[in-house]
């Protein structure tokens, strides 16, 4: 009935003279990346994915829809990001260090990509509402930034501890028109904040458009979130290959590709970004950081939830546990489908870190480079930094998701307005220390 | 309460079938009530037993779910409820075998409680329960087939939700895959109470019943008797959750829902 059944059997990937299949190509079947993802929504729902479905990979063939995007991306958003080479905190940590600077991107983080990139598809669809959720706000910021932009109506779900802790951002989003809707069940924070974007969005599909922000959810967001966070991928590659020299394929020195890459993953839309620009070279090591109170491949089994089968964090009989992360952007008991298709076939790694790690993190690379980053991303920093001795000698490029000025008053309550606090991990107070908490999974 | 006749422990009411006791119901002329009752609250069974009573054809069980997209402020609040009770899938199963009520019971849950149990153990689960038929809102067409499978083997029946979204190829194919009954879908929207019948109620009834003989019963969007009534000059039936839920928990009284499952029971007789 469209064109997401015909696209099962002979998709781009599956004609039988086609190219070998990408390993982070188009999902199959119905949105399946391996075993992972699918459409388990409610049936209200399921015509407005088979349409957004085919209206995005209508758009995305399209030259026009892309130029208008590119421009958008250019000299709205600021793109490309710089990859910047860390010398003092390379030198430190005894590897070559790059940054993909996300952080530099209009609003702040790398959701914009995606967030343009939906925008501008809800209105090619007629649609005059976006909604979201958020979690630490950089993706409800951005939503709200272009729904100013694009003049549409913008509703933000978003859970009430991340309301408190995330004061900043929930006034920049009114700020820019926006409403912000606190979602009060459950855990209050981004997994709830998901149901009540889902709830809403059951009752006014016909003329709002749910903006996901992560490559999670049922299909076609896993995939579609992916196609717009490419860019970073993309624009990594290029710009390493340009400058350590692209010379030699065969040799590793010359080859033009990073030993590693690094990105955080709480739904993981940054690291399927990046990842999707290297997954394709196998010399080319990929590592998802997860919050270790929330690790979903880590930690979880495979569940359903939000629309998608993939890890998640629950209890014996099916019940989501919370998830506990200093990163309100990270803290999500599920996963986005295509990594735990990633892990599973061991093309990537998921490891994850500890609050206190990410805190060090946070506060080595402010002083080593004067980068201050988002809490989030200093998972991806503290991953590096703690496993420094294994990547000696090598080249790493980490994503740098986001900044974290919307960070700055948090770490200031851990931290204390001084610092004096700070000297190591482990001196803080325990209540900080909440990254091996969260084992029970019981509800409050 | 008297009517829950606890047996040793032996599904009971299996051999029921939604299809059949709806069915015969509306062939003599009836309009269907189906209420939705939260299970693992405390005294749940009295509930259902009370509604049997009340003159309800059938009744839908809640197992609760941590993440209940497709419902409403009540029934999360009633979910939670259970679930800090110490509700899980397994208590709740475990509880209905002893409920003999002579009517069939339906389970509505969501896919990852029946994905972790695993398909087709939950399916003979089920039956061991004495339970019927089941209602998962978030396993849609496309993802019906690994539960199908296991449900037409273990014989339960799998009821389908039909939305005012979907266009008259795909309804078709929704009511060709239901068992039981096909749900039909009010309104878009999630459970509630709603002031009045949404328009799209008789208009998606109307069309459901256009394609098929199965039993249509309309839910999502119906909280009072009159909305009953006036859906039910199109659809077979309704299933109705959040006002009976509200008033189960406001009273603090299961049989409190049986007095209202009476008042819909009536109205429908009356028409």
């Amino acid at each position: 009935m469209n064109g997401s059944e015909s696209r099962q059997d002979d998709g781009p990937e599956g004609g039988t003279n086609a190219e070998p299949r990408k390993i982070m190509g188009e999902p199959t079947g119905i949105g399946r990346f391996g075993d992972f993802g699918g459409l388990f929504v409610p049936e209200t729902l399921v015509p407005a994915l088979q349409e957004l479905d085919a209206a995005f990979h209508e758009a995305w063939a399209d030259r026009s829809f892309r130029d208008e995007l590119d421009d958008l991306l250019r000299e709205y958003a600021g793109r490309p990001s710089p990859l910047t080479e860390c010398q003092r905190l390379g030198e430190q940590l005894g590897i070559r260090l790059f940054l993909k600077r996300e952080d530099l991107n209009h609003t702040g983080s790398h959701k914009i990509n995606n967030v343009l990139g939906q925008a501008l598809l809800a209105k090619r669809m007629g649609k005059s509402r976006l909604l979201a959720e958020t979690g630490a706000g950089q993706h409800g910021v951005a939503t709200a930034t272009a729904a100013a932009l694009l003049d549409m109506e913008c509703l933000v779900y978003m859970g009430e501890v991340d309301m408190a802790r995330q004061e900043l951002n929930v006034f920049r989003m009114r700020l820019l028109g926006a409403e912000v809707t606190p979602a009060v069940s459950g855990s209050r924070t981004l997994k709830d904040a998901v149901n009540e974007a889902m709830r809403d969005w059951v009752s006014t599909v016909e003329y709002s458009h749910y903006c996901l922000g992560s490559v999670m959810g049922p299909h076609p967001y896993p995939y579609m979130v992916r196609e717009f966070h490419r860019v970073i991928g993309d624009e990594a590659a290029a710009q390493f290959a340009e400058r350590v020299g692209g010379s030699d394929a065969n040799c590793a020195e010359l080859s033009g590709l990073p030993d590693v890459v690094v990105a955080c993953v709480g739904g993981g839309s940054n690291a399927a970004g990046i990842f999707s620009g290297f997954a394709e070279h196998p010399s080319v090591e990929l590592i998802g950081v997860e919050p270790a109170g929330g690790a979903a491949i880590g930690n979880g089994v495979p569940g359903i939830v939000h629309g998608m089968l993939s890890y998640l964090k629950q209890d014996e009989f099916g019940q989501v546990q919370e998830a506990e992360s200093i990163s309100a952007g990270l803290d999500y008991p599920g996963v986005g489908p295509e990594h735990s298709h990633l892990s599973d076939i061991g093309r990537a790694r998921y490891e994850s870190v500890t609050d206190d790690e990410v805190i060090d993190a946070f506060v080595l690379l402010s002083r080593t480079e004067g980068i201050i980053p988002a809490l989030e991303s200093a998972h991806a920093i503290a991953w590096v930094a703690r496993e420094h001795e294994q990547l000696k000698g090598r080249s790493v490029i980490v994503n740098l998701s986001g900044r974290g000025d919307k960070d700055v008053a948090q770490m200031m309550d851990i931290m204390g307005s001084t610092l004096d606090g700070h000297t190591s991990a482990g001196e803080r107070p325990a209540d900080h220390s909440s990254a091996d908490a969260n084992t029970t999974g019981e509800r409050k | 309460m008297n009517a829950l006749n606890i047996t040793d422990g032996g599904g009971s009411s299996s051999g029921l079938s939604l299809s059949v006791a709806l069915g015969s119901h509306i062939d003599a002329g009836g309009k269907c009530f189906v209420p939705y009752l939260t299970g693992g609250l405390p005294g749940w069974q009295t509930g259902v037993a009370a509604a049997a009573e009340a003159g309800a054809q059938a009744v839908e069980i809640g197992i609760p779910f941590s993440d209940p997209v497709m419902d409403g402020p009540v029934i999360q609040a009633s979910s939670q409820m259970a679930l800090d009770g110490g509700a899980t899938p397994v208590s709740i199963l475990d509880e209905a075998r002893s409920i003999d009520v002579g009517i069939p019971l339906a389970v509505m849950t969501y896919a990852n409680l029946v994905y972790r149990f695993g398909y087709e153990r939950f399916a003979h689960a089920l039956v061991s329960s004495g339970i019927s038929g089941a209602i998962l809102p978030d396993i849609p067409l496309e993802e019906v087939g690994p539960w199908a499978d296991a449900a037409d083997g273990a014989g339960v029946e799998t009821v389908m939700l039909a939305a005012p979204t979907a266009d008259d190829d795909r309804l078709t194919r929704v009511v060709e895959r239901a068992r039981g009954f096909v749900y039909t879908v009010g309104l878009l929207g999630i459970t509630g109470e709603r002031e009045s019948l949404a328009a799209t109620a008789k208009v998606i009834a109307r069309r459901v019943k256009a394609l098929t003989d199965k039993p249509v019963l309309v839910g999502v969007g119906v909280s009072t008797p009159a909305q009953a009534v006036e859906v039910c000059e199109v659809a077979d039936g309704v299933v109705v959750g959040s006002a009976i839920v509200r008033r189960i928990i406001e009273t603090g009284s299961q049989e409190a829902g049986g007095e209202l499952v009476a008042e819909f029971v009536t109205a429908l007789a009356r028409g």
